[in-house]
């Protein structure tokens, strides 16, 4: 699904992409429009505005940013697991986090753009990625309430994008949707273990419930009235559901489950509304969430600087890779020789 | 160490998800060698033992058909319906052929 390689280009590392011409040709844009209102998708090598391709490569490099920014909160409890259990779990489901950015950039790569191009808007702060990352973590419930709530969140966010008009993105989602089930399962249930445990134990669930609650509904961006955006989305069929309507989704699928944890949510005015057949919610707030966006967040500087210390501690891992990759190969050439 | 092998080659990556089954397109993933690309392609395609199976084939190996020429290529075909079993009226009677 990702080669399209009639046209090798230059860097070794580069996607094999041969850009679809980008003109602002009326029959193109015409065949173009046809395919998304007819619900097709759109494949790399298609034509395609140019408009289309840099709001897929902002949006899908962004999404590898957060699975790639994402690992870090959880890790920092993989070496103070509760058990052998849990560490194994923590381990594998950030090591799916890992391999949810890696789809991610091999589908951004088939819009032209490479994976060293990525990685350096992230490690020089141009590139954004979620928000939530940039809050701490700081019991074993956070880790608990991440995989409960964070990846419920993603999770209602994900399975619109399975559905996404551009094919590698859409294939992509639906990989990661398969795996992010467990994640949320196995957070809910280490929090249920913990409701069964001390009055401590239960205060540290609600406690961390109550710092991540709002966060978590901020995930799915700013209401419908101020996102000028989204009806382009909607319309190229990148984004299928509206953010208002998919937190709506996500607080109705949340109240249930968090009476069966025995927690409750921090909101006063959150209450069942009969006339709407849905929960109606507070205010959340948005000058706080704007401030972490732009750098401002408890752990933005940690987080990048987090990031930015792994990859070039790796940087002679990868060139001793590549070394001995090349020795291999003379050697193999010389003996067949 | 020279700036033209900084980053790894492109690979992508076929899986086959059981015997009986052929290999199918997964995804690409970036690795300094063949054997390389199968070890993490393992770790990051088959983690579920999604697979019995992989091939790996770099990238610009690869030559693809050019969607400007989709017409010429696959136009052909299109006239030839008499390729298709329903082209042809079979009596009820006759049963299923
Ligand atoms: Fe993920
Ligand atoms: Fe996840």
């Amino acid at each position: 699904m990702y080669t399209q390689s009639f046209n090798v280009p230059d860097s070794p590392g580069a996607k094999t992409v041969a850009l679809a011409p980008s003109s602002d040709d009326p029959a193109l844009q015409a065949a173009f429009d046809t395919r998304i209102d007819a619900d097709g998708r759109i494949e790399p090598q298609d034509w395609m505005p140019e408009a289309y391709r840099k709001t897929l490569v902002r949006q899908i490099s962004q999404h590898a940013h957060s699975e790639i920014v994402g690992m870090l909160p959880e890790g920092n409890w993989i070496s103070r697991a509760p058990s052998l259990k849990r560490k194994a779990i923590l381990i594998a489901k950030v090591q799916d986090e890992g391999g949810h950015g890696l789809y991610l950039y091999s589908a951004a790569e088939t819009l032209g753009t490479s994976r060293d191009q990525m990685l350096d808007g992230l490690h020089s702060g141009r590139a954004k990625y979620s928000s939530i990352f940039n809050y701490p973590t700081l019991t074993w419930a956070d880790v608990g309430v991440i995989g409960w709530l964070v990846d419920g969140a993603a999770i209602m966010n994900q399975v619109p994008l399975c559905r996404c008009s551009y094919g590698p993105y859409a294939r992509a989602m639906v990989r990661v949707c398969k795996e992010e089930s467990f994640h949320q399962r196995q957070g809910y249930e280490a929090l249920l273990v913990m409701m069964t445990g001390t009055e401590e134990q239960k205060a540290m669930v609600q406690d961390a419930v109550n710092r991540w609650w709002w966060k978590c509904l901020a995930m799915f961006g700013p209401p419908d009235a101020d996102s000028p955006n989204s009806a382009q989305g909607m319309r190229w069929g990148i984004k299928r559901v509206s953010n208002d309507e998919l937190r709506q989704k996500f607080v109705d699928a949340t109240v249930p489950q968090a009476k069966v944890l025995g927690v409750t949510l921090p909101d006063p005015d959150l209450k069942w509304n009969a006339e709407r057949q849905h929960y109606d919610y507070g205010q959340i707030d948005w000058a706080e969430f704007w401030e972490t966006v732009n750098g401002n967040g408890p752990c933005n500087k940690e987080r990048l600087a987090t990031r930015v210390k792994a990859h070039n501690e790796g940087q002679w891992v990868r060139d001793a890779a590549l070394t001995h990759a090349a020795k291999k190969q003379a050697r193999s050439i010389k003996e067949a020789a | 160490m020279s700036t033209q092998l900084k980053e790894w080659p492109l690979w992508e990556i076929f899986v086959r998800s059981k015997q009986g089954l052929e290999h199918k397109h997964c995804g690409s993933l970036h690795a300094a060698d063949a054997a390389q690309a199968l070890e993490m392609a393992r770790d990051v395609y088959t983690r579920r033992q999604e697979g019995v199976s992989i091939w790996v084939v770099e990238s610009k190996a690869i030559t693809a058909s050019n969607p400007d020429e989709k017409g010429e290529l696959f136009d052909p075909a299109a006239d030839k319906i008499y390729r298709h079993p329903t082209f042809y009226e079979i009596p009820d009677e006759v049963g299923h052929m």
